[in-house]
């Protein structure tokens, strides 16, 4: 009886805050990070072209273009510009490979103060870790489905 | 009933210790907001010539005692007790403070509330007839407080509308058994209260029930409305945490609309300096106390002030294991005399 009137206290709280607390602006937000996340993907785009101007196959150009956009990223967060587009940009500079790049080099900054073993070593990957994981883990699911598949149709 | 106790959980000091001294140390974001004038020391560098941001933040409650007791030519012997706490694990800008300065030491954890925690304690402690001169004194920085609760500080991530922005700062109070006011009076100590809010980054939701509760306990205990007071403020509801509180008291009887303000509105000016809800931390309500609001208490433009910090009770570990955030919140009341 007690717990039962002790959550309707919260819940009728609860409710209370969710009408006083503004949202975020989803349509301002949804566009600026539209537009960043593009801007990215127009760099990237360039520098595909460019490479593939030289001469490289198409096959191995998405090397090339990760290889620079990770650099970009990690310079950008070395300068301490690229928290300040996140900011604004929100996914928009989070879910590019950039973002990715950020998501390793801001802790590696921040935590140097911590010597290179248990700071550097150990905290690098505090933000990227889960999507490693994940990423990692899902892409084998999916591989193996993807053979099983192939043995079944064949 | 003990000879102090009043209502349910307030106590009238019988000795009234007085506020012989404040000091205040804030970060260069701070030094720009509207208060900019009445801090004692502007940091230009948030790093204060350490290596780090843990050393800068201990150093800040440090120098912030340290500029309080020189202010009146205190020297550390001359004190009795020093209470303080911060945000960091352990506490360790004000144990690490506490090991340069020498005073006998009580570490506090009150989160954000901690400012007038060690101010009751300090006051109670010269009121009882224990201690002839107390510090109180506590510190944030945005910086710390950033790697410690949420993300690196280059890392490019969004905060949401009710989130907001630790204060860099530290102040220090000097109380003293005999002194020309202003005089700490009334103190209403909190109760941890949880209305189930989980949002890490909506703190002023979760502690304005604790606000709330303290604040309503403190006048039903005195028998004061608004009207005995020049001002109410709560260090750091924020905005919307502000007017949740505002809206919880008023529902049960008290109008205080109009006395009431809070430090993390007073710090920032919300509109430019992309504070969002508005400032926080334990070194929020200590310089805007002991900087703006003391010298107002001084100079005769208020008389008779309620100071309610108020602490959100989670740690990163509570919040990743589902849990929700309980708030607490001291009042003290603070007079500029005695005779009224």
């Amino acid at each position: 009886m007690e717990k039962r009137k002790e959550n309707e206290i919260k819940n009728i709280y609860q409710q209370m805050v969710q009408k006083k607390v503004p949202q975020s602006s989803l349509i301002k937000d949804a566009i600026f990070a539209f537009v960043v996340g593009g801007l990215i993907c127009d760099v990237g785009q360039f520098f595909m072209n460019l490479f593939l101007s030289f001469g490289i196959s198409k096959d191995d150009v998405g090397y090339y273009v990760a290889t620079v956009m990770v650099f970009l990223g990690a310079f950008l967060t070395g300068l301490g510009v690229y928290d300040n587009i996140g900011k604004y940009a929100g996914a928009g500079s989070i879910v590019p490979i950039t973002g990715f790049a950020n998501s390793i080099v801001s802790p590696a900054m921040e935590y140097k103060r911590e010597g290179y073993i248990f700071g550097v070593g150990s905290k690098m990957f505090v933000i990227a870790g889960p999507i490693l994981v994940y990423g990692i883990s899902s892409s084998i699911i999916v591989g193996i489905i993807y053979y099983l598949v192939k043995v079944l149709a064949r | 009933m003990a000879e102090k106790k009043m209502g349910l959980h307030t106590i009238k000091l019988k000795n009234p210790p007085s506020i012989l001294s404040t000091a205040t140390i804030v970060g260069p974001k701070e030094g720009e907001g509207p208060l900019k004038d009445y801090f004692d020391i502007v940091l230009e560098d948030d790093l204060f010539g350490e290596k780090s941001w843990e050393k800068a933040e201990s150093k800040m409650l440090r120098e912030a005692v340290r500029l309080a007791m020189n202010k009146i030519n205190l020297s550390p012997d001359q004190v009795d007790y020093f209470f303080a706490g911060d945000l960091l694990n352990q506490i360790i800008s004000s144990s690490f403070a506490a090991r340069e300065l020498g005073i006998p030491f009580f570490g506090l954890y009150g989160a954000c509330s901690t400012l007038t925690e060690a101010m009751s304690l300090a006051a109670m402690m010269v009121d009882g007839g224990f201690a002839d001169i107390t510090i109180a004194a506590t510190s944030s920085h945005f910086s710390s407080a950033e790697r410690q609760f949420r993300f690196p500080l280059e890392h490019g991530n969004q905060r949401p509308p009710t989130s907001q922005w630790t204060v860099t700062g530290a102040g220090a109070v000097v109380l003293g058994r005999e002194g020309k006011g202003p005089y700490v009076t009334y103190i209403t100590t909190g109760r941890v209260v949880d209305f189930g809010i989980k949002d890490a980054n909506n703190m002023g939701a979760a502690m304005a029930p604790a606000a709330a509760d303290t604040i309503l306990r403190h006048l039903k205990d005195t028998g004061f409305t608004a009207a005995d007071y020049d001002l109410i403020m709560t260090g750091d509801l924020a905005k919307i945490g502000r007017e949740i509180a505002a809206d919880i008291i008023k529902q049960n009887g008290y109008d205080i609309t109009t006395k009431f303000t809070d430090a993390g509105i007073e710090i920032f000016d919300l509109t430019t300096q992309d504070v969002h809800s508005g400032g926080s931390g334990c070194g929020c309500s200590a310089s805007v106390f002991g900087g703006y609001i003391y010298k107002q208490l001084i100079n005769g433009n208020l008389n008779r002030i309620m100071i309610i910090s108020t602490g959100a009770l989670l740690s990163p570990t509570s919040t990743q294991q589902g849990e929700s955030i309980p708030g607490i919140a001291h009042a003290i009341t603070i007079e500029r005399s005695l005779e009224k």
